[in-house]
């Protein structure tokens, strides 16, 4: 066993145990960021995907963040209001987390693609400017929706129910959105290592040789940006249910540099860099937040060093170089 | 005389004011190797990229295994079985020497559209892949990163990928730069016999080489080609020797 599976392992083993000793302990409040950088941490998993596997560094994964929350949104909102979500169709909202996901995660695939579709005709610089455009195209658009709230956003005011769970006690919603963090980093680490995953990564590194070999390297990038969009999409929902609250900033640029920043602070690629890196980064905001808001300045330093000394993140510093899969 | 398996006719392509292939015919005949040589700046490179897809000629046309291929795509070309080496190896260099195999093979079977089966535990992608490497002499190092192999086994390596492809043409870009004498000397014994798999389409600088396995060469100057033949042709023709091998060859 390499060093990187101990790690990994020993991440798995947090994820599982401290929470449940925070809940024991009567720290309510500590179950409750866990879950927050759980959540952000199933984010980070998605746009590892993109970033990590595919190399396409994408400032605009905060739409389909937001399309989740406000998936999530939308649905509870007119469940708990016994009101259609289209009027012509009688279609109902639903208080259902699976049902919710569902769509959270169909509705973000579908704008990956279209996006993806779009922007992979560029490359580097371009790139990045073109999802941060879509980024803020969707922003502006959540901010003068009024039917949804415009910039106060959309308070639920129950969260949402899983069947044979009481969402509503903290360690319980932990539970699932632990449960659903494990199940993405198992596909994550699947993905990686099945012929797509290998094709991907080729393609992230000599495009001409994919296609040398009759594979077509855009195609490749564009599943994987569709992929990567469905989890993050599904985290934006489960974090609208987490705060019980959705509103445009989830569709901000600050939220898709964010995610960005702290799956680089924990390490791209890897495949728990995503969870510590959301670990730390809620800690930090947790910790620092309390005395300053201006903590990110912290955070910001903390970036500084590692993409100046630890190129593969905090998973890279403590497990040394990515073995190559196999 | 058999059809030629690829043929291009007519090629002229420019860049401003720069004709990098100036009407060139050259065809590929079943079981041949048939050597592209010229100096510096011939129009090697840009003849190879119109062959295999990645420029497209500002006129004249690409025939590949009975088709017209002027207008199809690198990937599509591949398809087809024109595979290529390339003159910088262009490997996965993350990956190990395995791994870039199988994704040749993988190119090959060309559904990489499979999400949660291990790769390496792809029975069929993975005998082809070592059998390539068998075959070029990279067995031992299967497991190894690729950015760690010597500038040679990476040449080897790139043909093993080409291997993969059970292609109906190689196109070679300079297989022996950077090779050591006896690393070039092994790939020239091992091309000598694959022509009977596929005929080679060889660019390469490397004299030695050229004379021993090709059947025709023809020479690039300026764009254009001034002489084809066989090796016993060219080593006499005035035009080459002139234009290219200097006086003293």
């Amino acid at each position: 066993m390499s060093r990187e599976h101990l790690v990994n392992l020993a991440v798995v083993l947090a994820l599982v145990l401290l929470p449940l000793a925070a809940h024991l302990m009567g720290e309510t409040y500590w179950v409750t960021l866990a879950t927050r950088a759980a959540v952000l941490a199933l984010a980070g998993v998605g746009l590892n995907i993109a970033l990590g596997q595919g190399g396409l560094v994408s400032l605009g994964h905060a739409v389909f963040f937001g399309i989740g929350g406000y998936a999530m949104g939308i649905l509870a909102y007119h469940a708990q209001t016994y009101t259609p979500v289209i009027e012509s169709l009688g279609l109902p909202g639903t208080n259902l987390m699976p049902l919710i996901w569902l769509v959270a995660a169909m509705f973000a695939a579908l704008a990956a693609l279209m996006i993806g579709a779009l922007s992979l005709r560029t490359s580097g610089v371009y790139f990045i400017m073109i999802t941060l455009a879509f980024g803020q195209m969707f922003y502006f658009f959540a901010l003068s929706w009024p039917t949804y709230g415009g910039e106060d956003g959309l308070s639920i005011y129950v969260r949402n129910r899983f069947p044979g769970v009481n969402t509503l006690v903290p360690i319980q919603f932990y539970g699932v959105v632990a449960a659903v963090l494990l199940l993405a980093l198992l596909l994550s680490d699947r993905l990686a290592r099945s012929p797509f995953g290998l094709a991907l990564a080729a393609a992230r590194q000599v495009p001409a040789r994919v296609a040398a070999v009759g594979l077509d390297p855009q195609r490749l990038k564009l599943v994987a940006f569709v992929l990567s969009a469905a989890l993050t999409g599904l985290a934006g929902a489960l974090f609208a249910d987490l705060n019980r609250f959705v509103s445009p900033t989830m569709f901000s640029w600050h939220t898709s540099g964010e995610i960005m920043v702290f799956v680089i602070i924990g390490g791209v690629g890897r495949l728990m860099g995503p969870v510590v890196g959301a670990v730390v980064f809620v800690l930090l905001e947790h910790l620092l937040g309390g005395i300053s808001e201006y903590w990110q300045i912290a955070f910001g330093v903390l970036l500084l060093l590692i993409v100046l000394f630890a190129r593969g993140g905090l998973i890279g510093l403590i497990a040394g170089r990515e073995k190559a899969h196999g | 005389m058999a059809e030629p398996v690829l043929e291009t006719k007519g090629l002229t392509k420019s860049f401003g004011a720069l004709r990098a292939s100036e009407d060139v015919s050259i065809d590929l005949r079943p079981g041949e190797i048939h050597a592209i040589i010229g100096p510096n700046g011939a129009g090697k490179s840009t003849l190879i990229a119109q062959i295999c897809g990645a420029l497209r000629p500002d006129s004249g046309d690409v025939r590949f295994a009975g088709a017209d291929v002027t207008a199809l795509s690198v990937r599509a070309r591949a398809r087809r079985g024109l595979a290529r080496t390339f003159q910088i190896s262009a490997l996965a260099m993350d990956h190990t020497v395995l791994q870039n195999v199988m994704l040749g093979a993988l190119g090959a079977r060309g559904r990489p559209w499979r999400f949660f089966v291990p790769v390496l535990s792809d029975r069929g992608l993975r005998e082809t892949a070592e059998a390539a490497l068998e075959r070029v002499g990279l067995s031992d190092h299967a497991a190894t990163r690729t950015a760690e192999l010597s500038h040679g086994q990476r040449r080897q390596l790139e043909v093993a990928v080409a291997l993969t492809l059970r292609p109906r043409a190689f196109v070679m870009d300079e297989p022996m730069a950077g090779l050591g004498a006896g690393g070039s000397k092994r790939l020239t014994g091992f091309l000598d016999g694959l022509r009977t798999e596929a005929p080679i389409l060889l660019v390469e600088h490397d004299m030695d080489a050229v004379f021993a396995l090709a059947d025709r060469i023809s020479v690039l100057v300026y764009g254009k080609v001034i002489a084809t033949g066989t090796v016993a042709d060219i080593r006499q023709s005035d035009v080459v020797r002139e234009a290219y091998l200097g006086e003293g060859a």
